[in-house]
């Protein structure tokens, strides 16, 4: 089985994304599990002339074009315009490092002038490829963002000093709930089922290892207490889904509203009246990483974090090399893109999808542990807030995809925390408009600006076998 | 608590799909049996499990009977004495909270928790009207917050800006709440139209952008706040605006009942009646069909959203013109957006089915805050009893499987067991 295990890794791999989960995927992966020995080469003889195929049909996009021409004209009203005076300091190490970074200062009108003229060449060179039928990379796009982000902040950092060591700290921190349940919604969406219940899951998984942690006084025990809440969660929208054949969505949905009123009911009921017992719960410590901590900004960011945060970097590196890499991955995906096929070479299309369900309600559990063993010591009601959509929203920016899916909640993760730091700083955006930048972001990639997504293509439906 | 729920069905599960036809019954126990496992019993029976679970939760989490419990084996009356006063309590309480409070002086205020219900049924059964005619063209409508915070913001601005004579200013401001409804319903029917964006996604995210966007304007004195307030909120509604009392100022009820009432009538008339509903359901039952058919599907996206963000635009005016008149803030849409859903599923997408839907989860709404302050039970536990119904209801088999009724259509060897029992053995 090694041959085609390897195979359609590189035909979904990270390169080729956007075009491998549709049209050819679903065709490859029917025929590439029937016989190892002669599938390897028909696939290399169908795989480019698909590929060539399938890009000759969305050449000429115009989006990202007019999408970079409509941001370097914001660039240009906001950071030339209306330019700001000043000096802008990127504060780059926090004192206690052992590696000290000087500060970088930038003065704010030139910055902003640099910044808006790299853009529009950018955004020439997008155009200029289009024109000439070839697609915009995507490095191109995340230099532009980059740049447009290096401008923006320095602009709205004028005559100020921004802590670049807590921006990144910060973005983590909010971050790991969105990983952990972009994770558990890349799996579970590409077995097949929806899962809009990321949100319950994340709450279920707080109030258990809250409940747990305190009665036990073991943050661990809370843990493994979040990931069955999480579980028990994915059971009922797996039965659902999969015996019952619900509409997906609707299960989610209403599961989510269940949660919520079930944590309500008992926090109001319960939990604050005996808040001493079962509230409390120990929260976890900060492990540093001997020398890798000490690297300048990376360090502090990455490698001075709780359990849950190591946990989280094994996490994503598991799905991702799990669903591209090995026989449990092929599987995933060939029940989530063709149950048919999959069926036919004797996967337990519904079995697979409920085993897998419950896996990505355990990690998303792992998710809903770090708001209560983390960052608030206590539960509350309603304490995640809707990070479950937004990790769902990632999953779809992400296209599916852990890596993409892991980059996209950090984006959400930044954009949500730039929000606190430049309220500190006194911003001259409103927050309210910080605050809806990440689902601004995520309307326009789902339009398609970004590149088409385009979900595993039995996601949502119930297979029934006929 | 809810896995347990599901735990009994894989037991039972497959009896009624086994059952294969073997000999034609008599025509009256088939049509019987129908009704049995029909739609109607369906929903009935879900509605009593999730009254059951919702009082086993009220049982459990009771302080009386966790006491009693704790001397359960010497004296086992007591446990079941507590649990029924706790759960009697509470579904009492949720009773004379939504239809009729048997303590009050006359008839005139006993009936008062009954027009409770029907104005907080008002709003439901606009946004479920909304959710429902969604789902009719197969289009999950999930964005009823965000609609409903711009129809309020819409129909609140020209409510408290403009004296208008009466009659006029309502009607504009009911109006102008229903285009801003329709139009941010109407984004997402023109994104899945032209891009092909996943509706649910869009209207989630849409969602955000609009409390963002209403706490913003709020806050920015100039556009939403009331003038010479730091608050987040707008001055209170002119009096042209407002919605008349239905019953008098004794009772909360209002004419945005009739505007629901209206708007359930209109839908049912355009889903039934008209060659556009027609389209829709083709729509939402077969899109490919239905474009072979020569129908512009992605123009039905577009005309159902805008058709549903104005539904439930309705709902947002009926919250700002008739329920909060005196200004309101950013949590206006009082969850309703997400309870529409709920209602919508309840009512089955059918116009009179969301109505009937509306009225009972309005019900819950008023009794469960009068069972939070008379029993001191959480309001939550309508969420759960609410999100129950959904469940049991959106699955058949299941609720099939607990009460042991028969699959309409399919024959069966042995005799259905009474529903009693079932009941009881439960």
């Amino acid at each position: 089985m090694s041959s085609p295990i390897s195979e359609p890794g590189s035909v979904t791999g990270p390169g080729s994304v956007s075009g491998s989960s549709s049209v050819s995927g679903s065709g490859n992966l029917a025929v590439e599990v029937v016989d190892p020995a002669a599938v390897s080469s028909a696939t290399q003889h169908e795989h480019p002339d698909s590929s060539n195929g399938l890009e000759r049909t969305i050449v000429k996009s115009w989006k990202a074009p007019i999408a970079f021409g409509i941001f370097t004209l914001i660039a240009l009203v906001l950071f030339v315009i209306l330019g700001r005076d000043g000096v802008s300091t990127f504060r780059l190490s926090n004192d206690s490092d052992l590696i000290q970074l000087p500060a970088v200062e930038t003065p704010t009108r030139v910055a902003g002038i640099v910044v808006t003229v790299l853009l529009l060449v950018i955004a020439i060179i997008a155009w200029l490829r289009v024109r000439a039928n070839r697609r915009v990379p995507l490095w191109l796009t995340s230099i532009f963002g980059v740049l447009f982000l290096f401008g923006f902040l320095a602009w709205a950092a004028a005559g100020q000093t921004l802590p670049v060591p807590g921006l990144l700290v910060g973005t983590v921190s909010l971050s790991v709930p969105l990983i952990f349940g972009a994770m558990g919604g890349v799996i579970s969406e590409r077995v097949g089922v929806v899962n809009v219940a990321i949100e319950g899951q994340l709450l279920a998984g707080a109030f258990a290892s809250a409940v747990i942690a305190s009665l036990t006084g073991q943050p661990l025990l809370g843990l493994v207490a979040a990931m069955v809440a999480g579980m028990l969660v994915s059971f009922v929208l797996a039965a659902f889904a999969i015996k019952y054949f619900v509409d997906q969505v609707i299960v989610g949905v209403v599961l989510n509203v269940l949660v919520i009123g079930l944590t309500n009911f008992l926090y109001s009921q319960v939990l604050s009246k005996n808040a001493e017992l079962l509230n409390t719960p120990p929260r976890f410590d900060r492990i540093a990483i001997p020398l890798l901590s000490e690297i300048p900004i990376l360090g502090p960011t990455l490698f001075r974090q709780t359990i849950v945060v190591y946990l989280m970097y094994i996490a994503v590196a598991a799905v991702f090399f799990g669903l591209f890499h090995t026989k449990w991955g092929l599987r995933v995906r060939a029940v989530g893109e063709h149950p048919q096929a999959a069926d036919t070479v004797g996967i337990n299309v519904n079995r697979t999808r409920f085993r897998n369900v419950l896996l990505a309600g355990a990690i998303t559990g792992f998710g809903g542990a770090y708001f209560t063993l983390v960052s608030v010591p206590s539960f509350n009601k309603e304490m995640t807030a809707g990070a479950g959509y937004i990790a769902l929203a990632a999953v779809i920016f992400g296209q599916w995809d852990p890596i993409r899916a892991t980059l996209a909640a950090l984006l959400f993760g930044f954009a949500s925390n730039l929000q606190n730091v430049l309220g500190i700083i006194g911003s001259p955006v409103p927050s309210e408009f910080m605050l809806m930048l990440p689902y601004v972001l995520t309307i326009f990639a789902v339009a398609g600006l970004v590149g088409r997504s385009r979900g595993p293509a039995a996601s949502g439906r119930p297979y029934i076998k006929s | 608590m809810s896995d347990t729920r599901v735990a009994p069905a894989p037991a039972s599960g497959p009896a009624p799909d086994s059952a294969k036809a073997v000999a034609p019954a008599p025509k009256s126990n088939q049509v019987l049996r129908d009704i049995m496992g029909g739609s109607v019993v369906i929903s009935i029976l879900a509605v009593l499990l999730a009254l059951v679970a919702g009082g086993i939760l009220i049982a459990v989490t009771d302080e009386d009977v966790q006491t009693a419990s704790g001397y359960f084996f010497s004296r086992p009356g007591d446990t079941f004495q507590a649990i029924w006063v706790a759960v009697s309590g509470a579904y009492g309480a949720l009773f004379q909270g939504s239809v009729y409070n048997f303590g009050a002086l006359d008839f005139a205020k006993g009936i008062k928790p009954l027009t409770d219900t029907l104005t907080f049924a008002t709003p439901l059964i606009a946004a479920g009207l909304g959710v429902g005619l969604a789902f009719r063209a197969g289009m999950f409508n999930i964005g009823g917050q965000g609609q409903m915070l711009i129809a309020a913001a819409a129909a609140g601005w020209v409510g408290y800006s403009f004296p208008l004579p009466y009659g006029l200013h309502l009607i504009l401001a009911v109006v102008a709440g229903i285009a801003g409804g329709a139009i941010w319903g109407g984004i997402v029917g023109l994104l899945k139209a032209r891009t092909g964006a996943h509706e649910v996604i869009v209207t989630i995210m849409l969602n955000y952008v609009a409390v963002y966007l209403v706490s913003y304007m709020l806050r920015t004195p100039g556009l939403l706040q009331a003038p010479g307030s730091n608050n987040p909120k707008t001055p209170a509604m002119l009096p042209t605006a407002v919605y008349p009392d239905l019953l008098g100022s004794s009772y909360n009820l209002h004419a945005g009942l009739l505007v629901s009432i209206a708007a359930t009538v209109f839908v049912w008339w355009l889903l039934s009646r008209s060659s556009l509903g027609f389209k829709f359901r083709a729509v939402g039952v077969n899109p490919n069909a239905a474009r072979v058919a020569g129908i512009n599907v992605k123009n039905s996206y577009i005309t159902v959203m805008l058709l549903s963000g104005g539904l439930i635009g309705i709902a947002g005016v009926a919250q700002v013109l008739g329920t909060v008149t005196t200004g309101f803030s950013s949590g206006i849409d009082a969850g309703i957006g997400f309870d529409a859903i709920t209602v919508a599923l309840l009512g089955r997408s059918r116009p009179w089915g969301i109505f009937v839907a509306g009225i009972l989860f309005g019900a819950f709404k008023a009794g469960g805050f009068a069972m939070q302050a008379g029993q001191g039970i959480p309001v939550d536990i309508v969420l759960v009893v609410q999100s129950l119904i959904v469940l049991f209801i959106a699955a058949p088999p299941l609720v099939r499987a607990v009460f042991r009724l028969p699959t309409p259509g399919v024959a069966r060897k042995k005799k259905p067991v009474k529903l009693a029992k079932a009941v009881a053995a439960k």
